[in-house]
């Protein structure tokens, strides 16, 4: 969800550190999760080595999972992560949301400061400070039983949450927890050879599977607080546009409403019930003042886009001399692409719970941006965020969505809890969700090759124009360099093919149109057009799309290890039927490599059937397979959604969708076969949340080009008439 | 106008405006909420409940349609099919997000209650109403298979 932020250096970490501040985050630098001795213990008596782990007397081992689990298995990951190193029994492993605190619980890969979940960096970041976590807690438990029986640490063995001897003799964690609340945890402690690894790269089962198959999972739209009414508000209709004056009568009359309140955001109804809100909000008459608002069409955007790229734009990486290359090449390919916004369209709507005395702000949400929600909340609310209590429940789904950096739909809930002065439970209905903005931003590319005589990509220029998603928020410090928001052209300005004069420039529109960042961001469209544009010159070289991208990978191993893993398993070049065909794609996103080949069947109509995807994946060393595999599946089926039918169009301004009737989501029967292979690897962790998306749709474009001759620039795919099974 | 039905089991008089949709009812005055929210049009299954065993989308359903009926919401699911879906759900990993699932565990298990051994077309026919925005569809598929078998076995 979020671009990387490069803390390498030192300077791009102060800035990114400077952006936050600018962006009002209280910054505290210093890390730090062992506790004082005195907090060894819990209230409860359970040992509390640091803020990642409890043991209970009763043998539980608590996890507190510092980030947000939405799907992706984030919190399995994190406890089995933990669990290793602490050779805990996982039957009695638990997860619980960690408070908000970006001291002890902050993104590493962000800095260390602020606490968030996106860019897939939940187990990447999380690898080492969770191993030495479970190790430290592990080692007390290990010196305390040592010492009680009188032997060497050496001779002490831990299995499945019991330490023992060889003698046999042996005692629980919970019978050791008060001993070992009086060893000092050890900073550095030994970590195990991932060879003898028990749970890490097993099929430990996932921990919410129970809830969510039951339906007592508990996600923000079902937390009930004592005396909480419930808003929904009525926003403008045109981004930018703002409450003009409103009349409240009518639904101040619906039975069941509260009260009406106007915010920042647009014009509150508050009610008894969800039903009486929706009503009520029916019934308010609102008259906008439209005059700063975007009234643009989003078509004569696109065309502004068009015309934008025939001008140079803002360096984003060069190599060699492109242009030169290109003009001296015997052949010149050039392609437009065009990719409409998207919005996310999480199942569950935006939500949240919010309750306001005096001092005191507690907020239930599926909170992806722990720290910086508190730090907007406190704002919205009036207190130090440090009177903000922020308790993060399962979200309904994400995929990029709960995190942004204005936290909108948190600063809604407590301006509306404070003006009416009650406990409230904001609903974002779906059609504000589809209307609502904050979706991934529409884009032109245009690319430009030379072939020299044998066939050979001897100059490569791609131009990207679109608006920046971290313009203007804290993230911008560290993500856009010298005027290139990084997230617009990753994927393009890291293209690993071995092209000897590379060119990559881009143009950052302004357009009143909120964007964020959208499951696996910059890849969404820099993978669809630079691997169907390889394909393009493979067939404009008459070379196998394969074996072109075999040659240009010799110095980016991973990327080639992937390719040809899902080429061998997919059976790529064995023929296939009449109306069938075959396409791939390769691309590196948040450090995870992934190929994937898909097989599509086009019918004599012109249908096309996407039948089956063969995927591979290198994410290091994958800690939960099982989840791998399902967020490759996941991945691959949200990306195929977007490239079949997702568009969000905009005429004189306003979003021409509304629900799920004409935003259509995939479904079950456009679902293809799946297959994903792992590559065995020793590397540590990377993300799997993201990187299965961007491959599938140019692989999709490809087998669609292979099968009919076919090619598709310009998504989604219904646009272009191509209809979808 | 109090409407009478009976909702897992248990027979309730609801004090609630007739056009209220069964959705909102069953989570905001009943207080259950395994049922859930996504699009109030019936396009997406999320909020998928039995009325005498079939499965009927209660976002549009007015409460006043299902008087005198038997609702069954995830909460009250039970019997042999619900049992083996939900087994089956469990085992293959079937949720992400979870968000969706109580609606597509009701789908499914109304279609294994009605058909004991689905075919894939069977499948897509009984779920194609229900929307994973996690796309969990293969597992989903794989789980239905799954169950049926079980209850076969």
């Amino acid at each position: 969800m979020l671009g990387r932020i490069d803390t390498s250096s030192t300077a791009s970490r102060r800035g990114f550190l400077a952006g936050a501040a600018a962006g009002g985050a209280a910054l505290v630098v210093a890390f730090h999760w062992r506790p004082a001795k005195a907090q060894m213990l819990t209230a409860d008596g359970a040992l509390a080595p640091n803020a990642f782990v409890r043991i209970g007397k009763d043998n539980s081992v608590t996890v507190f999972a510092k980030h947000l689990e939405m799907g992706q298995g984030a919190h399995t990951g994190l406890a089995t992560v933990l669990a290793e190193e602490l050779d805990a029994d996982w039957a009695s492993v638990k997860v619980v949301a960690a408070p908000a605190d970006g001291k002890v619980y902050g993104n590493i890969d962000w800095g260390g400061t602020v606490q968030g979940t996106g860019g897939s960096s939940s187990i990447h970041n999380s690898w080492m400070q969770l191993r030495k976590a479970g190790a430290a807690a592990r080692a007390m438990l290990v010196a305390a039983a040592a010492k009680s029986w009188n032997v060497p640490v050496g001779q002490v063995k831990v299995e499945r949450s019991v330490v023992s001897l060889r003698s046999g003799k042996h005692a629980t964690f919970g019978e050791l927890v008060e001993l070992a609340a009086k060893e000092v945890p050890p900073t550095d402690p030994p970590l195990k050879d991932p060879t003898i690894f028990r749970l890490i790269g097993k099929q430990t089962p996932r921990l919410d599977m129970q809830a969510k198959s039951t339906g007592t999972a508990v996600f923000a739209i079902d937390q009930r607080i004592p005396d909480a009414l419930v808003a929904v508000v009525q926003r403008p209709p045109l981004f930018g546009a703002k409450v003009a004056s409103f009349d409240a009568a009518k639904a101040r009359q619906v039975p069941g409403v509260v009260d009406v309140v106007q915010v920042p955001a647009g014009v509150a109804v508050v009610a008894a019930n969800t039903w009486a809100a929706i009503k009520g909000r029916e019934a308010l008459a609102v008259t906008w003042d439209d005059s700063a608002a975007e009234k643009r069409d989003s078509a004569a955007l696109m065309a502004s886009y068009r015309e934008l790229a025939a001008k140079p734009g803002t360096v984003a990486k060069t190599a060699g001399d492109a242009a030169a290359a290109i003009m001296r090449s015997a052949r010149t390919i050039e392609a437009d692409f065009e990719f409409p916004y998207l919005a996310h369209a999480p199942m569950e709507p935006l939500t949240c719970v919010v309750r306001l005395s005096a001092d005191s702000c507690e907020i239930w949400a599926g909170d992806q941006f722990q720290t910086i929600d508190q730090i907007n909340a406190a704002k919205a609310a009036g207190l130090p965020p440090d009177r903000v209590v922020i308790n993060t429940l399962f979200a309904g789904g994400s995929f990029g969505r709960r995190a942004n950096a204005a936290s909108d739909y948190i600063v809604e809930g407590v301006t509306i809890a404070k003006a009416a002065g009650k406990p409230i439970r904001l609903v974002w209905t779906r059609e504000d969700d589809i209307r609502g903005g904050r979706y991934r931003p529409m884009y032109f590319h245009r690319l430009r090759a030379g072939l020299d005589a044998q066939g050979n990509i001897v100059g490569w220029q791609h131009r990207i124009v679109g608006q920046s998603i971290v313009a203007g928020t804290p993230f911008e410090g560290g993500l856009v360099k010298n005027g290139v928001d990084a997230t617009s052209v990753e994927g393009a300005s890291t293209l690993p093919y071995g092209i000897p004069n590379l060119h990559v420039d881009l143009h950052t529109t302004q357009v009143g149109v909120p964007v964020l960042w959208w499951r696996s961001v910059g890849s969404t469209h820099t993978a669809y057009s630079t691997e169907v544009f390889m394909d393009e010159l493979a067939h404009a070289a008459n070379k196998d799309p394969v074996a072109l991208r075999r040659g240009l990978l010799a110095r980016h191993p991973r990327h080639l290890a992937v390719l040809n893993l899902a080429a061998e398993k997919a059976g790529w070049g064995k023929p296939l039927a009449k109306g069938k065909g075959r396409g791939i794609a390769v691309h590196e996103s948040f450090h995870s490599y992934v190929a994937q080949v898909a097989e599509v069947t086009v019918d004599d109509k012109g249908k096309v059937t996407v039948d089956r995807v063969v995927c591979a994946v290198d994410c290091g060393i994958a800690v939960n397979p099982d989840v791998v595999r399902a967020q490759m599946e996941g991945g691959i089926g949200f990306g195929l959604s977007s490239i079949f039918a997702e568009a969000i169009t905009l005429k004189g301004g306003a979003v021409e969708q509304s629900n799920f009737h004409d935003y259509t989501p995939l479904r079950i029967e456009q679902m293809p076969r799946v297959e994903v292979h792992i590559l065995p690897s020793t590397q540590p962790p990377t993300g799997v949340g993201e990187p299965g998306v961007p491959p599938i749709g140019p692989a999709v474009a490809n087998a669609i080009f292979a099968a009919t001759g076919k090619r598709i620039r310009t998504l989604p795919l219904v646009s272009q008439g191509v209809q979808v099974s | 106008m109090a409407v009478s039905l009976s909702l897992n089991g248990k027979d309730l008089s609801l004090d609630v405006p007739d056009d209220m949709p069964l959705l909102w009812a069953i989570r905001g005055v009943v207080g259950l909420t395994g049922t859930k929210f996504g699009c109030g049009m019936a396009q997406c299954g999320a909020c998928t409940v039995h009325v005498d065993g079939q499965p009927i989308r209660s976002c549009i359903t007015p409460v006043s349609a299902v008087s005198g009926q038997k609702v069954t919401t995830i909460e009250g699911l039970q019997g042999k099919a619900a049992q083996a879906v939900q087994a089956a759900w469990v085992r293959l990993e079937v949720p992400q997000c979870g968000y969706c699932q109580s609606g597509q565990i009701m789908s499914a298990t109304a279609l294994l209650t009605q058909n004991a051994k689905p075919n894939d077309a069977d499948i897509n026919a009984a779920m194609n109403g229900n929307i994973c925005r996690c796309a969990t569809y293969q597992r989903i598929r794989a789980a239905i298979h799954t169950a049926a078998k079980s209850l076969q076995g």
